[in-house]
């Protein structure tokens, strides 16, 4: 079955290995274009199906043309980890491992 | 920026990081396949099928167990629910997920068939289950999800990840 992925995450898709890959340089969430932009919509998915008769072997990608805002701080904003929170963090991390029924930290 | 001079984000680094600064011991294992398979279509794309693929999950959460496990999930194209669970890990401070089309494109994609760029859309979208076990999608939810994409008489699939 060929297969096509549009997605965001291009480190993990890649390391992952698929046959094809358009890759959309935003935020992780809106893979297929901006939120109401129905022509960038439309144009993503023309894009990455268009890789069905384009790509002649697998691992192929290509980025999106799109960008997500001028301001690029929001590169920086995904899992940021600041110093001051550790004790927020590692609460975090208790709820999720007592909810999953995991050990408790160690330290 | 990157060592390699680009600006892609390194999503696994910062996960590693973030799951230790959560008190984890251990780092997350992304699937990775030295082989990748590749398919070349039969057909040109404005005769072909396509089937979509979605990592979102129903409003209702039905595709899970008791334990919060997820199954594969399957909804009409043409009659979508209103809503979806996105409860996944993406960028929640910088985007949304309140427009479907940014991770289910089936409007984009009625309007590709309407402009003959595509075939046809297939009549069923699909869910993916999103579980940490590589066992489990490569045994039960890739198969099973490859037996719906077929039965819809899809000739591709085009998988949209949030």
């Amino acid at each position: 079955m060929p297969t096509v992925v549009i997605g965001s995450a291009r480190d993990i898709v890649e390391h992952c290995g698929v046959p094809r890959f358009l890759y959309s340089d935003f935020p992780l969430g809106n893979p297929c274009g901006h939120p109401w932009n129905a022509a960038m919509q439309s144009e993503t998915v023309r894009l990455g199906l268009g890789l069905l008769e384009t790509a002649t072997a697998p691992r192929t990608t290509v980025r999106s043309p799109f960008e997500w805002r001028d301001d690029p701080s929001w590169r920086d904003r995904y899992n940021r980890i600041d110093p001051a929170d550790r004790e927020k963090l590692l609460a975090i991390g208790d709820a999720r491992r007592a909810k999953r029924g995991q050990a408790p930290r160690q330290s | 920026m990157n060592d390699d001079g680009s600006q892609d984000i390194p999503y696994m680094q910062r996960t590693r990081a973030y799951y230790r600064a959560l008190g984890y011991d251990n780092d997350y294992v992304w699937a990775h396949f030295a082989d990748v398979p590749f398919t070349r279509p039969t057909k040109s794309l404005g005769q072909m099928r396509i089937a979509l693929v979605t990592t979102a999950g129903p409003p209702d959460r039905s595709n899970r167990n008791e334990k919060g496990r997820k199954r594969v999930w399957s909804g009409e194209v043409d009659a979508p629910p209103a809503t979806f669970d996105t409860d996944l890990a993406w960028d929640k401070e910088s985007t949304h997920t309140d427009d479907r089309e940014t991770f289910l494109p089936i409007g984009a994609m009625g309007r590709l068939v309407g402009e003959g760029v595509v075939g046809s859309l297939a009549p069923h979208f699909i869910g993916a289950p999103t579980d940490y076990s590589h066992a489990k999608t490569l045994s039960a939810d890739a198969p099973e999800i490859l037996r719906r994409v077929q039965a819809d008489g899809a000739d591709a699939a085009l998988l949209t990840a949030l």
